[in-house]
This record gives structure tokens, sequence and C-alpha cells, in this order.
């Protein structure tokens, strides 16, 4: 327990497997206060899995799993998860498409999350400030009473790191946040998942290697549901075991 | 709080369904009171206890149509809760009967007297007074769904599973009261009605008080879910709907919110019973037949789930249809009510009120700005209020 100390987010020796196959085997990954971490690895190196784990969708067979030093994840359901301050970007953009890109924002705001306070909540000036500082970090103020359903891929990426924002998270998980993304645009979310990692720690799984090196961060690479190296983007990529299981494939 | 939340939900359109149905409590009554029959604008009163059937119907639609149409939970079984607000009021209506029954038994109902029965069951106990009755029309649906619910949702039953076991209830709820020691009635049900409030059921002005308030109950039902579905919960229902674990990793708890909306929309199923038996003067446990839990899917697809009118409209169409249709035709009703089902499915996934907007909605907007939206625009406009569609919007190999 004390390694878990000063961590903000601590996997030591998970595991899971569906079905007898093993997709996260003996995984051991630290990431601490406002570091932000990069992940890369190839298809089915269990990166969704891992997110999936330390948000509580799926329950590992072994291992521990603690977030801000203490609390033990493997025992928590989704939305408390959520509420401890994880949040989560999926890889497949998933807005609320038949609400408008306001009403996304307002849902997803840091509020009690009760039935009763849902039903009776009103957003005071402090909100309303709040989402529209949001709404111009992501670049779709002009757009706020839009439904989300008529955004583009890219613009959609955005408004889910807004919702994220929005949650106010110690810990972010952003899964494949470009992919659909122009190179600017691409460029403009490393600079600002750079910004939100002053602050907060941040979880990026990516396969793009020009956006991982604009994050300018540490590297894992995991393959077959371990890791498989680990350190800076140069150290990781001139590896021979990654050449040969990932890069050059 | 409470006053920004109904000063959210008189939003235009709830204004005018609102003040629409008030109107009607009035003046259907006057023109049945006040305007002399044989003259013009005079409405008989069998018209108005059909009429006041209608709006129960209303109701139940609307109640289904919260659950179903903003939650996206496919209740096939909200006819029981119907029903059981039904029995409710059914049980207070045969404890006024006293001596007045077959067998003049001051307090035991004449299917108790004919089963041998000595005393009154514990359960039938306090239902000879109104409010009591009136209580159990709102708690007994309530606690039902409540508790249906709640091991429903916790287990994350969802889509068709969900489906089957409402219907799977109200089936099972049917055999119950199908039987005799039950105590309900059996086969037979509850009718022979006479005092409500120490007025006579039959009178006219009872049948168009009992309207009234059939009406009024309408009004506030769609106040109720205006507020709802106006609010940030209600928005979280959608939410749920359309990307159920989505809105579960930003915080919220998906089961809590869907309990939430079943025991309110079943409790407005059950007042809406409650409003119905006295006006039919009888309920059997007919009431429970599956069939008519999917009788009130169809209505609220007609008319346009996801809209507050909607089922409204859908209600009284689909049941102006049945009326004349099982006085013309009455062996083709049910061919003709599928192939309304299948029609309404295929060609109007949004119903009478998402046509109402494909044509007038369409025609303002060029009105309004020359240019059309794109294709890929509308394509996802349509997309976006389509609950059966929403999961696969973009289907990309999971990693």
């Amino acid at each position: 327990m004390s390694k878990a100390q000063d961590t903000m987010l601590y996997l030591n020796g998970v595991s899971v497997a569906f079905d007898g196959f093993k997709a996260i085997n003996n995984l051991s990954i630290i990431v601490r206060p406002t570091e932000m971490l990069a992940i890369i690895g190839p298809n089915g190196a269990g990166k969704t899995t891992m997110m999936d784990i330390i948000t509580g969708k799926t329950r590992p067979d072994a291992g521990d799993v603690m977030f801000d030093g203490r609390t033990d994840l493997t025992k928590l359901d989704e939305a408390t998860i959520a509420n401890l301050g994880i949040g989560r970007k999926f890889q497949k953009p998933t807005v609320f498409e038949s609400h408008t890109i306001w009403d996304n924002l307002e849902m997803a705001l840091k509020k009690p999350r009760g039935i009763f306070n849902a039903l009776f909540y009103t957003a005071s000036d402090d909100d309303v400030a709040r989402i529209t500082e949001i709404l111009e970090t992501v670049r779709l103020l002009h757009r706020k009473d839009e439904l989300a359903a008529n955004l583009s891929h890219g613009q959609k990426q955005w408004l889910e790191i807004g919702m994220l924002l929005a949650q106010d998270p110690k810990l972010l998980l952003v899964d494949e946040p470009v992919a659909g993304m122009t190179d600017s645009e691409t460029e403009e979310t490393a600079k600002l998942l750079r910004e939100i990692a002053k602050t907060r720690s941040v979880v990026v799984v990516e396969h793009d290697m020009s956006f991982v090196r604009e994050l300018g961060s540490r590297v894992v690479c995991l393959a077959e549901g371990a890791v498989l190296a680990e350190g800076s983007l140069d150290q990781v990529s001139a590896n021979p075991v990654v050449i040969e299981r990932y890069l050059g494939r | 709080m409470l006053t920004q939340a109904l000063f959210r939900a008189l939003d235009k359109k709830a204004v005018w369904v609102i003040g629409i149905f008030l109107a009607v409590a009035v003046l259907v009554p006057i023109a049945n009171l006040l305007v002399p029959p044989g003259q013009f604008g005079h409405v008989p009163t069998y018209l108005v206890s059909l009429l006041g059937k209608y709006l129960s119907y209303a109701i139940l639609a609307l109640a289904l149509d919260l659950v179903w149409g903003y939650g996206g939970i496919l209740s096939l079984g909200h006819s029981a809760f119907f029903a059981l607000g039904g029995y409710a009021m059914g049980m207070y209506l045969m404890r006024q009967i006293g001596t007045r029954g077959v067998y003049g038994n001051p307090t035991l109902p004449d299917f108790m007297v004919f089963l041998n029965w000595k005393e009154l069951p514990w359960y039938w106990l306090g239902f000879d007074n109104f409010w009591f009755a009136m209580a159990m029309v709102v708690v007994v649906p309530g606690l039902l769904a409540f508790i249906f619910g709640f091991f429903a949702f916790r287990s994350r039953v969802t889509g068709v599973y969900l489906s089957i076991i409402t219907q799977a209830m109200t089936f099972a709820l049917l055999l119950a009261f199908f039987r005799n020691d039950m105590g309900f009635g059996g086969n037979n049900g509850l009718t022979d009605f006479k005092d409500i409030l120490g007025a006579p059921v039959q009178a006219q002005t009872t049948r168009v008080i009992l309207f009234a308030a059939t009406a009024i109950a309408l009004a506030l039902s769609v106040l109720v879910c205006s507020m709802i579905v106006n609010s940030k919960l209600g928005k979280v229902m959608v939410a749920v709907r359309d990307a159920e674990s989505r809105t579960r990793f930003i915080g919220y708890r998906v089961e809590y919110a869907k309990l939430f909306a079943f025991t309110v929309s079943a409790i407005m199923a059950g007042i809406a019973g409650a409003l119905y038996v006295p006006q039919v003067g009888i309920i059997n446990p007919g009431e429970f037949e599956p069939g008519n839990s999917i009788e009130v899917v169809i209505w609220t697809a007609v008319g346009g789930r996801g809209t507050l009118v909607g089922p409204i409209i859908g209600a009284i169409v689909v049941n102006l249809g049945k009326s004349w249709f099982t006085s013309a035709l009455p062996e083709f009703w049910l061919f003709a009510l599928g192939a309304l089902f299948i029609f309404v499915t295929l060609f109007l996934p949004k119903g009478i009120v998402g046509l109402w907007k494909q044509i007038f909605g369409a025609n303002r907007k060029k009105a309004e700005e020359p240019s059309s939206p794109t294709p890929a625009q509308s394509a996802d406009i349509e997309r976006g209020e389509d609950p059966s569609t929403f999961d696969n919007v973009h289907p990309r190999p999971a990693e």
C-alpha cells in the first residue's frame, strides 16, 4: 500500500481474462499527480480494457487498482468512480446527440448527481460562466445551441474533451483523442491536453506517433496486456522489441 | 426551486396543451348540461363518458411516453398499473354499494357473500374511505413499479429483456386476479357501482364531473411530465435512452433516473385507471391482458413518442378509430390495428406529431432561411431523436 502513496493512479499486477484470453496480464502502471502519460501499443494490447478496469466497467481478476493513493477502485461502480474524479473520453466519440452542445456540457458539469438535484437544477451564474469558458476553450461557443449530432467527428472529440473538463476530474483518461482530426486540430488538441496536464493527471491512449511526440510526455508501450517498454518516446521507439512488435508492423 | 421548475415546465407548447384540456374540462360540461338536447352544440351524456374514457387512455399513453419516449424503457406492462389504480377505485365503489347489493350484506360485496366468506379480507379494510382509496390508487402502482424497477434496473436489465419481464408481470397479475380466492371478484371483476362520494355514478352530473376531473388530471399530467422532461433530470433520461453507459461515466446513476421515471409513470397510469373505472362502470382482470399494454405502445407510437402531445393525440385518434371500427367491421379491428402499427413503424417513425413537424416545420424553415440543411445534417437530425438506432451511430470496431 505504501507504494501507492503520492500517486494519482496505481496499477499493480492487474490481470483480467475473457473466456480464457488474457486481455491484461500482470500489468503495473503508475501515474503521478499532474503527470501526463501516453500509452501506445498495437490493437488488442489491452489499452481499452485497462481503461474499462480503471473506470469500473470491468472487474480485474487479480491485482490492485488504487486512485489518489488511497481509494480501491476495484470495488466501486462507474458512477461512483466518475464522481471521485476520474473522467473518461471514449475511443468512439460519444456525446449526447439529441441534446444541444450547451446541454451536453451542463449535464457533465460537476454538480450533485442526485435525482432530485437534477430535477430542480437551475444553472447559476457561475455555472453559465464556467460552461461558456469551456465552450471557448473547445471553440464551440458559436454553435452552443445546435444539436451535438450536427458536429463533425473532430468537433465531437472536442466536445467530449469539454465535457471532461466540465466534470473537473483529477484524472483524465483520453482514448484516441485525435482520430478523425485534421493536422491543425491535432496540434491544438496536443496543446490543450498539455495545458490540462498542468493541473491534473492525464492518460492518453493514441496511435498517432506525431501526436504523441507533441505531447512530450512519458510513454508506455503495451503489448498483449503487459508493459513492453517505458520511457521517453525516443527511448521507447528505439527499443528493438517495440520496433518488432508494434512500430515495425 | 419548485417555482423555477414550474416556470421551465410551462414552455409554449405545454401551455397550449394544458390550456386546451382545461378549456375542454369547462366547455364539454357546458355543452352537455346547458345546451338543451337537440340543439346544435349539445354533447350527449354517453359521449361525455366516452370522451372521458379516451382522456384517461391519453393519461396512460402519456405515462408510457415518459418512460419509453424519453427514458428509452419500452414497458409492455403499463396496463397493469392502470388496472391496479382501477381496482383501488373499484374497491372503493364496491364498498359504497352497502345493503343495495343482491344479498343485502352491509359490508361484504356480493361476490364474497356468494363465496361464503364471513368477513372482509384485511386488504379490503379502509377502502370504504374515499381518501384512503385514492391514496391506494397512487401507492399500489407506485410501490409495485418501485420494487419491480429497483431490481430490474439495478441488475441492468434493458431493452427487449426488460420489455419481456414487464409483459410477464402484467400476465402474472392477470392470472392472479382471475382467481376467485384472491378476493377481487375473479373473472367478473368489480361492477354494479352505485355511488361515488354520495353521488350516483350513473347520474348525468356525476358523469360530467368525472369527465372534467379526467381532463384536469390530463392537464396536470402534462404539467408534471413537462416539468420532468424540461429539467436536467429529463435531459439525463434522454441521455440514458441514447447512450446509457456514457451517462454512467459522467457520474449519473442511470438506475435511479430510470426508477424515478418508471415510478412516476406508474403513478400516472394508476390515476388514469382510477378515473377510467367509474366512467365505464366495471373493472375486471381483462384490463391486465398483455394485449392492452401493447395497444398503449401503439397509441404512443402513432401519436409520436418523445413528445408530450403525441401520445395524447395517438390515444384519442386510435381509440376513435377503434370505436368506429368495432361497430362497423368488428372482426377486422385487430388486423387494422396491426397494419397501423406496421405502417407507423415503417413510414412514420415519429408518428403524427413527427409528420406535422415535417410538413409545417420544413415550410417554416424554408421561409426563415433560404439555405436548406445539407443532407448529412438532416440525416443527423433524423437520427437525433430516434432511440432505436442510437447506439450504433458510428460503428467502429472496438479494440
